[in-house]
């Protein structure tokens, strides 16, 4: 049979791979008729209110509560395990996340009793009647202080608050010594708090007919949850059903095993009835919902024609009270030492990371892990050196990016980059921002006074890694093969359930783009379902931007085997020889005649008497496996570049013109991808400008409601244009790279150096994120000061 | 994130909205309007008043009327509504202003201008305009105490009605029943500038001037304070010095130097719409 190989293209008419179809999903959501675990409604179902700790750290001595009321404490909770995200890294310290407070608190927020009513309202009434005595602990609020040997301890048994300490080196360590140029900062970037617009979530209770736990989840990885669920609660796994129905918006916060869902899990089967928690914003801000915050020391070196010889780093990350299931603490600091180098050529490296404990909520996985921090720091250091040696920025780029025809390229961590034009991608966003035409802007000057600045950044993103990355992680999840199961219906339409979940990423559109290309079947007649470990093959979820790399293999090879089958039938109802039929537009066809799917699966399904003899009695229905053909990620990359007019009065920063060139490889669906760059890039505005969780010397989070939380809206963010270019992925089904974080991975860096292109003039430059308006003026008057005494 | 139990009454008037707020010791009675800061402070259980009184309803509060130069504006008039013209003339159009750039407009939908002088909020828009204004509020409760007429209504300054941060004169059986402003003059100046981090945000520094010389006014005022709003009744002598740091400086010794700084610019920027 010809025709459903590669399938790439194979009677797309305009909606399979690289058609930019508008999203099947938006008809649910733009008319508000998802269905989200807030709109779930089960008879007899409680609320859940949960006390919380008032302050960062203290030894739990008492709870007072009513006595005859539901309230429950972690005496309650028997036999009921803490949360352990351990990791596999040498040295790793591995903590116990309790359910509920267990002898200590460590951050402000962690959960200490829970109390069940009728609604919510009224369990937040009984919640005010729980009176915990906590003798109050010096807290350690800030990461540096964390290391310090004095600290208090965070965990007693440790002997310090250091989660994981990594190393690494490279390369001619001895030249960085007599480089002739050589530049040392030190950064800092805010602790963010993510803000999907649905928070966390929860609904669960016991079914008596499957003897199974049924927890919906506002969750991106359904079985990753219920295997988390499973050793909290001492239960089998066929026990447990985790549904995630529609999700609004994950970015890493959904990819986390919350304790309120053990919680609540546990409390559905001890009271025998649909339980129910919400999370709101006051909870996701000040509790849970914490990400990023890194510092950074680095030393660059480089010739005088600014060719780097060498980076030396220390990083640390604060990481918080706890090691988050299932990617650990030291998800962050651990990905900094391989991942610093960017998209460069790079002769020596020297990294030494740090995972700090302190008195803060667990630092979780948020889009763009470590790698917008880490893109910011190298972006800006690679600004100031080309300041140091008198070049442009992007001269300086182009003489240590990884050049085409070194492509693929082993980078000095080992990193395999798959393909790619890095240069080119640099050079046309020159084009696309004219460079030129800023700079002469920039020399005429402004009416009001503003500054004008422009900055690039350039990175690679390692996405739908593999088992050979995270098995030397040694974290609780490994991603294998990935399965799809697909089925022709009675009719003829295609249904295809995939373990991972989609949670606005157009997944259900995207993936029957993909069955589109090998069946030909219409996309209304292709059903995507998901998030539910009931029905799906299992999966790891979605994270790391790897939906439409292994989902996307697999849905194709699902597709493929199915072809292959309803080729058969369809050749034996033409009366032609099987390798004489070939798939095309929905229909099989031979030289002489044409049969559609629908009456070969009519066939198979209420006619099995016309089938062949040899029929494969598998039929129509299949589970698809698909692993990429190396699995140690796709390199998507990307250029961003920012024009910025500073108000050097007020601090106050607008973005004039923002403009992406990236590569993700074969599109499925550029309208979507496009969609993934501005929300990410909007996310990105938001660290570089406005997002910060800051925190008082007690540990008090000081941005616990949207009022102090500034989130970037819809005057912040700039029309973004983007330029893609297509360099196929050589290890992927269709040359598909993941291109899911790269959006938010560049704005900060590129921001930064649009300011600080701004700010040279004055001598100023910005070493902390967000750039808020404070800090550029006290940035200006420290280069004010310096000027006045120097 | 929901309110502690409160009772609720709907006012059907004013004096049945003033015997309800009269609810005796050590009963929390709170005057609801549009809700924009107490709805928020409920839920968050920063604020568990016993009974909220509905005075949405009460037309004599969404009344605005001009009487020679005076412009009474009642205290349930929204935001909305003064950014949609409800207020005639130059003043109109100096409110309409201010009310535009109040939030969102949902907000302004819903918001009044009583309940953002009642709440007091040194970084919302309406204490720190109105004080540079001028202006007369009325008061009214179900008592007769000092200072108050028959009919339980008192007059007050606006000078005299911000005590603190969050904090104002109101008694707490007390109902701001409307603001009287006076028309500026034909040569009267107005400046206003706020400084936010994005539209819609609490203010980071406000400054608002007015200067009318038919009445031999001259105030400044500078919200988005960790106090009340810092009024400069006669700000003649800060006018001759052209705004001068030294002299601004004075005005906000707490202020660490970035903060100074902000709110210098917001003056410069209302005195440079001022014309000065």
């Amino acid at each position: 049979m010809a025709g459903a190989g590669n399938g790439a293209g194979n009677g797309s008419g305009g909606s399979g791979i690289g058609a930019r179809v508008p999203r099947k999903e938006d008809a649910r959501f733009l008319h508000g008729r998802g269905q989200f675990v807030g709109d779930i409604r089960l008879a007899g179902m409680q609320d859940v209110a949960f006390v919380r700790s008032p302050i960062a750290h203290g030894r739990l001595k008492g709870i007072d509560h009513p006595a005859d009321a539901p309230v429950f404490t972690a005496g309650d909770l028997d036999g009921v395990k803490p949360i352990r995200a351990v990791s596999g890294l040498a040295g790793f310290k591995a903590s116990d996340q309790p359910i509920l407070a267990t002898g200590k608190v460590r951050h402000v927020g962690e959960m200490i009793a829970a109390c069940v009513a009728a609604d919510r309202a009224l369990a937040e009434d009984l919640a005010d009647q729980v009176e915990p005595d906590i003798e109050a602990l010096a807290p350690v609020v800030d990461m540096a202080r964390a290391r310090a040997g004095d600290a208090p301890l965070i965990h007693e048994d440790w002997g310090d608050n250091i989660f994981l300490e990594s190393r690494f080196e490279a390369g001619d360590l001895a030249r960085m010594d007599t480089a002739p140029v050589t530049i040392r900062r030190r950064f800092r970037m805010a602790r963010q708090s993510m803000a999907p617009l649905e928070g966390r979530g929860v609904v669960a209770h016991w079914d008596r007919l499957a003897r199974q736990l049924v927890v919906y989840s506002s969750a991106q990885l359904p079985h990753i949850v219920r295997t988390g669920l499973a050793t909290c609660l001492d239960l089998p796994e066929r026990r447990i059903r985790v549904i995630a129905p529609d999700v609004g918006g994950g970015f890493g916060y959904k990819g986390i095993l919350l304790p309120e869902e053990v919680c609540v899990c546990w409390l559905a089967m001890q009271l025998d009835r649909p339980m129910r928690w919400l999370e709101d914003r006051h909870e996701a801000l000040s509790a849970a919902a914490n990400c990023r915050e890194h510092a950074y020391d680095i030393t660059i070196h480089a010739d005088h024609d600014g060719r780097i010889l060498g980076v030396d780093a220390e990083a640390t990350v604060d990481a918080g009270a706890y090691s988050s299931y299932p990617f650990s603490a030291c998800l962050e600091a651990a990905q900094v030492a391989s991942i610093l180098p960017g998209p460069y050529d790079l002769p020596a490296f020297r990294c030494v990371t740090y995972s700090a404990a302190t008195n803060k909520c667990p630092i979780l996985p948020y889009r763009g892990v470590a790698r917008a921090p880490v893109c910011t720091v190298m972006e800006a250091m690679i600004d100031h050196l080309a300041r140091a040696v008198g070049r442009a920025p992007h001269a300086v780029r182009l003489t240590n990016l990884v050049r085409p025809e070194q492509m693929p390229f082993d980078n000095i961590t080992h990193k395999h980059f798959d393909s790619g034009d890095y240069p080119e991608c640099l050079r046309r966003l020159v084009r696309m921002l004219d460079i030129e035409a800023v700079r002469r802007r920039q020399a005429r000057g402004e009416a009001d006074g503003r500054l004008i600045g422009v900055g690039l950044a350039i990175f690679n993103e390692q996405a739908a890694h593999g088992t050979s990355v995270y098995a030397a992680w040694g974290i609780p999840m490994v991603p294998g093969a990935e399965q799809a199961f697909v089925r022709f219906t009675p009719d003829g339409g295609l249904e295809a359930r995939i373990g991972l979940q989609c949670h606005g990423q157009g997944l259900e559109t995207s993936l029957a783009q993909v069955a589109h290309s090998l069946l030909g079947l219409p996309l209304d007649a292709i059903e995507i379902s998901h998030g539910d470990t009931g029905l799906s093959p299992y999966s790891t979820g979605t994270w790391g931007s790897r939906a439409m790399v292994v989902a996307g293999g697999a849905v194709a090879e699902g597709c493929r085997l199915l072809g292959e089958r309803a080729a058969a039938i369809g050749a034996h109802l033409l009366q032609v020889p099987a390798d004489q039929v070939r798939l095309d537009g929905g229909r099989v066809v031979s030289a002489t005649g044409s049969v559609s799917l629908a009456d070969i699966a009519a066939t198979w399904y209420k006619r099995p008497q016309d089938l062949p003899g040899d029929v494969d009695p598998g039929g129509l229905e299949v589970t698809a496996g698909y692993k990429a053909d190396r699995d140690t990620g796709t390199f998507s990359y990307a250029a961003h570049g920012a024009v910025v007019a500073v108000d050097t009065e007020t601090g106050m920063v607008e973005i004039l013109d923002y403009a992406v060139v990236e590569d993700g490889g074969v599109l499925i669906n550029p309208l979507i991808v496009d969609g993934q760059v501005i929300g990410g890039a909007a996310q990105g505005i938001g660290t570089a400008l406005y997002e910060e969780m800051p925190f008082d010397d007690q540990g008090q989070p000081l941005a616990t409601t949207l009022a102090d939380y500034i989130l970037p809206g819809a005057t912040e963010v700039p029309a973004i244009r983007i330029d893609h270019m297509e360099t196929p992925a050589p290890y992927t089904r269709f040359g598909q790279k993941g291109i899911g974080e790269g959006g938010a991975i560049g704005p900060p860096a590129a921001l930064i150096n649009a300011v600080n292109d701004a700010l040279t003039a004055l001598g100023a430059e910005m070493t902390a994120l967000p750039m808020s308006p404070e800090r550029i003026l006290a940035a200006i008057m420290a280069a004010e000061n310096t000027e006045e005494t120097g | 994130m929901k309110p502690a139990p409160f009772a609720y009454h709907r006012a059907r008037d004013l004096a049945d909205a003033a015997k309800r707020m009269a609810a005796g010791p050590g009963r929390f009675v709170k005057a609801l309007a549009g809700g924009q800061s107490l709805g928020p402070m409920l839920n968050l259980r920063v604020a568990r008043p016993d009974m909220l009184v509905d005075i949405s309803a009460l037309a004599d509060l969404r009344a605005v009327t001009v009487d020679g130069d005076r412009v009474r504006i009642g205290a349930g008039v929204t935001h909305a509504m003064i950014e949609d013209g409800a207020v005639p003339g130059r003043l109109g159009a100096i409110l309409a202003d201010v009310a535009g750039a109040i939030a969102y407009r949902a907000v302004r939908n819903r918001g009044t201008l009583g309940g953002s002088l009642a709440h007091a909020d040194p970084a919302a828009d309406w204490p720190a305009a109105l004080l540079a204004l001028g202006g007369e509020l009325e008061i009214h409760s179900a008592g007769h105490g000092a200072g108050h007429d028959a009919d339980g209504s008192r007059r007050l300054a606006i000078d005299d009605f911000f005590t603190g941060i969050f904090e104002t004169a109101l008694g707490d059986d007390e109902i701001l029943v409307a603001v009287t402003l006076t028309r500026p003059g034909d040569d009267a100046r107005w400046g206003y500038a706020k400084l936010c981090r994005k539209p819609g945000e609490f203010a980071m520094a406000i400054a608002a001037v007015l200067v009318d010389p038919a009445r031999d006014i001259r105030r400044l005022v500078i919200g988005a304070t960790d106090d009340r709003p810092i009024l400069v009744a006669d700000a003649g002598p800060l006018m001759a010095a052209k705004f001068a740091d030294a002299e601004l400086d004075a005005l906000m010794p707490d202020f660490d130097p970035p903060r100074r700084a902000l709110h210098r610019v917001a003056v410069r920027r209302a005195a440079r719409m001022a014309g000065l």
